[in-house]
């Protein structure tokens, strides 16, 4: 629960600080560090907009998919507590509680009857199911390491897993990094700030929401963010051998500057082509599987 | 008792025959509950019986347990053994339950046809019905090979005759001809398995499976076994009959064809696999390999459907690949003398079989709805159904949920096994294995993902937005007697995705006292997260209702506008701008386009069209094995063709060939070759 907590917390100037960022990397001053929530807050106030096309489904999948996401933050560990709700494979639930929220978020588009909807609603799809397989690797690739099968031992043993640990631990910032990106439709795959329906896919899909439900989704894709950042964080905090103190900071820090390095790589990478799109989501599942055989090579015929 | 029971049950079928109309599915429902009712005793006595499971940490039990209930009915001929063990008991108690709710949704179902069919064919379909049950129970109890063999025939026949409900329809007709063939060629193959049996100096009954084994080569008879019971299980690449057979039955009938009578041949594996004293690791390594092709391929060829009820056939097909992996690392589980993969592997496969009956059958009872509502069941036709039919929308979501193993649904459950057991699988064996069974891990996980397209798709193309074509909308045949059916099941779906310690514990008690992995000496429990995932279950759906709640509460005092969706700035759109299920599978079908074999049949703009008129798109997908399959019966076709010249008609030719193959004979004997 403690991750889950301070994930929350750095939820307050995580999406500000990605803002932020870009708008300094472009010239910009910028606004303030909690502009992003202002506005989210804003939402929920406002009243709402309803296609008559729309059913229950419609108004059910906002509160799923930020239900979903709560309950994988509540799986998130943090570095040197105890885990109260972490087990054995909590992991395949992480992936399969997003999984819900997505096929929910899927048929809210679906929903609305647009053509520009079901457009992304299909490319969303595609891209998570090609996404999963790199997540499952990676986590294969840890837990095989480790020897552990729960995210809470899985990330502390895998540190001292030796100097092997640098190698992969640098494949895995990378892939998580990566997967983040797509699983939030961010810069490579998606961009939030494009301006044509035809290219979108995470913006085309709440086209149609307003009010209260985009600001559920809104808040939702924020706290999606500080997840991966805290599975992010995991790897990096040093696990049983330091103090709660620091680690709390340097959760922080983690979270500060991911998100930092999301703004820079927004404002300095293009977009890519849609068509391209697939085979760059391949490529994450194909050096995932690279970083597995390397661990293999390394803990089963080095040490031998 | 039990020796009047049978004589009992097979008089009162053929009652149905004779019974007036009005009171004929009365007496049919009654007759099946009463089948239900002294069959599931027995089983429920069986299966419940405790066991010491320590994979779950229950708490230490009675060891003593029933080993089996057997039924001895002395006939003229002599006498048929019926054994239940906890095997059986298992799908026992699994096909009662899908065929008593097949036969509750009938009725509202089959009420259409009440003015087209004669009181006759009513009759005969639901004989064929109730024999369908008693040869499906008759198939689990027969342990003797020759009377087995008739059990399955029975099916088999008793199935097609399901099939022919529509008998006017040509299709019908061939797809039904067709899955009749096809289950003979399973049928010869599953004869010639006990025929070796039998010749290896055993009896012909499964009971002498263990002792023949023994002493000879395992992976030869088990895979003869295995390819017979896969025609009936529809693995890849017997599985051609399926997606045709189950669209072209009646709804409740794929239900109970997909959900239970395929799982007759899952059964079968599981009763050879039980027998099977050495070989492990490779019949491992080839349900493994098998069941990976048939789970991903399987819900490729979904993807492209058009036809909702093909779209869950080929489900089904994926299903079973799934069912198929669990097998596969079981048995390398007892290959590498690791009992947690053994107990991970056969637990979870057994579940997802109980599981798939549930859900499929749902979704199948569900696309009947759409269908009798509709009088269609293609996918690009409808859209919009949610509105007119709130109550069947919402259970096909819920069972478009559970099929996809999300939480906190049953799926889940089976699929969270499997997965786990992979994972462990990673360092159990060699780095060979590690790469295998990571490769299963990737196949899961691009199943899952391909479950959520394939539905996503089935359910957002036919439920959600605007109806594409103008459809004659009966919403008021969806009568109380069809949902009721449907709400049973989604009860016992969520009932296990809830607490799956209920299912799991008796299933692996199964597990245990069949395949003996052992007790568990490393310390890998996982009864905590069974516990705990069924906890997040909770959490999940409490959120959801605080949510929505607070939702509401803070909504309910301003005004909402609604207007038409947004068109991006274009107001004059059709529902036929909509996307489409072949628009929606594009992207896939272009990724996977070798395996898929798309036939676009475009007639677009010529050159010198000044004025463009009429253009046209076809959009077709073949099953690349169906044409393989058909490749192959022409090539016999000719062969046979060839053959055919012997038959001259003549009557002395006749009499040569007679001459002749006495001589041989002769000569065969004389050399003392036979």
């Amino acid at each position: 629960m403690t991750g889950a907590l301070l994930a929350i917390l750095s939820a307050v100037f995580f999406p500000g600080i990605i803002l932020r960022v870009k708008s300094i990397a472009s010239g910009r001053k910028g606004p303030g560090i909690l502009q992003p929530w202002k506005n989210i807050i804003l939402l929920f106030r406002k009243s709402s907009v309803f296609s008559t096309t729309t059913s229950f489904i419609f108004r059910l999948a906002p509160a799923v998919y930020f239900a979903t996401i709560c309950c994988a933050l509540m799986l998130l560990p943090f570095p040197g507590m105890p885990s109260v709700l972490g087990f054995k494979g909590d992991f395949i639930l992480f992936a399969y509680l997003l999984a819900l929220g997505k096929l929910l978020f899927i048929l809210g588009a679906l929903d609305t009857g647009s053509s520009f909807e079901g457009m992304g609603a299909s490319r969303e799809a595609l891209y998570s199911m090609l996404t999963e397989p790199a997540f499952f690797i990676l986590l294969g690739t840890l837990s095989l390491l480790s020897g552990q099968f729960s995210m809470q031992t899985i990330f502390p043993d895998f540190q001292f897993a030796g100097e092997f640990s640098l190698i992969t631990g640098g494949i895995a910032i990378y892939l998580l990094v990566q997967i983040a990106m797509i699983e939030n439709s961010r810069m490579p795959v998606d961009d939030p700030k494009t301006h044509l329906e035809l290219t979108m896919v995470h913006e085309v899909m709440i086209l149609d929401y307003s009010g209260v439900d985009l600001a559920l989704i809104q808040t939702a894709t924020n706290l999606k963010f500080v997840l991966y950042g805290g599975l992010i964080a995991n790897l990096i905090l040093p696990g049983e051998g330091g103090w709660l103190a620091t680690n709390v900071m340097l959760f922080f820090v983690v979270q500060a500057g991911f998100a930092a390095a999301i703004g820079l790589m927004e404002s300095f990478r293009a977009r890519k082509k849609l068509a391209k799109n697939p085979q760059f989501i391949v490529t994450l599942s194909s050096i995932a599987l690279l970083g597995f055989i390397l661990v293999l090579l390394l803990t089963r015929n080095l040490i031998r | 008792m039990e020796q009047y029971f049978i004589p009992a049950a097979v008089f009162c079928s053929f009652l149905i025959l004779v019974i007036p109309g009005k009171v004929r599915f009365y007496y049919t429902l009654s007759l099946i509950l009463f089948i239900t009712l002294v069959t599931s005793i027995p089983a429920a006595l069986q299966f419940f019986s405790p066991l010491n499971v320590t994979y779950l940490r229950l708490e230490p039990g009675l060891t003593a347990s029933l080993t089996s209930t057997n039924w001895i009915f002395k006939g003229y001929l002599g006498e048929l053994r019926f054994t239940i063990d906890r095997l059986s008991s298992f799908f026992i108690l699994v096909t009662n339950f899908t065929v008593l709710t097949g036969m509750l949704y009938s009725r509202g179902y089959l009420k259409a046809y009440e003015n087209t069919k004669n009181p006759a064919q009513f009759a005969l379909h639901y004989f064929s019905y109730v024999w369908l049950h008693l040869s499906m129970l008759a198939v689990l109890t027969l342990r003797d090979g020759l009377a087995f063999l008739i059990a399955w025939e029975l099916m088999a026949v008793s199935s097609f005759m399901l099939i022919l409900f529509e008998a006017e329809k040509r299709s019908t007709l061939k797809t039904a001809v067709n899955y009749l063939v096809q289950m003979h060629i399973g049928f010869v193959m599953l004869l010639f398995a006990f025929l070796i049996t039998e010749a290896g100096g055993g009896q012909m009954s499964f009971d002498a499976l263990p002792a023949y084994f023994a002493s000879h080569s395992n992976t030869g008879l088990f895979l003869l076994f295995f390819a017979g019971f896969a025609v009936k299980a529809g693995f890849i690449p017997f599985h051609t009959w399926l997606p045709e057979a189950h669209p072209a039955a009646p709804s409740h009938v794929s239900g109970v064809m997909s959900g239970v009578m395929i799982k007759m041949g899952i059964y079968g594996i599981f009763r050879v696999l039980i027998s099977v004293q050495s070989d492990w690791y490779t019949i491992g390594l080839v349900l493994l390999a098998i069941s990976a092709l048939t789970g991903l391929l399987g819900i490729l060829f979904s993807i492209v459907q058009k036809d909702i009820k093909k779209i869950l056939a080929y489900s089904t097909i994926e299903n079973i690949g799934i069912i198929g992996l669990g097998m596969g690392l079981g048995s390398i589980g007892l290959a590498l003398h690791n009992p947690a993969l053994t107990f991970l592997g056969f637990t979870g496969s057994l579940l997802h079989v109980l599981n798939h009956s549930l859900f499929k059958s749902l979704l199948f009872y569900g696309s009947g709805s759409v269908y009798r509502a509709t009088h269609t069941r293609n996918i690009e036709e409808l859209g919009g159904l949610i509105h007119q039919m709130p109550r069947t929308a919402g259970l096909f979501l819920f069972g478009s949920v559970a099929i996809c193993a999300l939480p906190p649904l049953n799926g889940f459950i089976s699929e969270f096994l499997l997965y786990i057991g992979f994972f462990k699988g990673l360092s159990a064996g060699n780095e060979y294995l590690s790469i295998l069974f990571l490769f299963t891990i990737l196949t899961l996980t691009l199943i899952g993902g391909l479950a959520i397209f394939s539905f996503s798709r089935a359910f957002g193309i036919s439920f959600l937005g605007t109806p594409r074509k103008e459809i004659h909308l009966q919403p008021e045949t969806i009568t109380r007697d069809m949902i009721f059916p449907q709400i049973l099941i989604a009860m016992f779906i969520l009932g296990i995705g809830l607490m799956p310690m209920a299912a799991i514990a008796p299933i692996a008690n199964l597990v245990e006292s069949q395949f003996h992995p052992g007790p568990a000496t490393d310390g890998f429990f996982f009864g905590d997260a069974l516990n705990k995932i069924s906890l997040f279950g909770l959490i999940l759906i409490v959120l959801v209702t605080c949510i929505l709640y607070l939702r509401a509460s803070l909504i309910k005092n301003r005004q909402a506008v609604y207007g038409p969706t947004w068109g991006c700035g274009y107001t004059g759109g059709t529902p036929r701008q909509q996307y489409t299920g072949a628009s929606f599978a594009e992207n896939i079908s272009e990724l996977a386009q070798p395996v898929l074999q798309n036939i676009q049949e475009l007639r677009a703009i010529a050159a010198d069209d000044v004025f463009p008129h009429k253009r046209s798109l076809h959009l077709r997908t073949i099953d690349i094995f169906s044409v393989a399959l058909g490749k192959l019966t022409d090539l016999s076709w000719l062969v046979l063709k060839r053959l055919a010249r012997l038959q001259t008609g003549n009557i002395r030719h006749y009499i040569l060939y007679a001459f002749i193959f006495i001589l041989v004979i002769f000569v065969l004997l004389y050399l003392k070759l036979i």
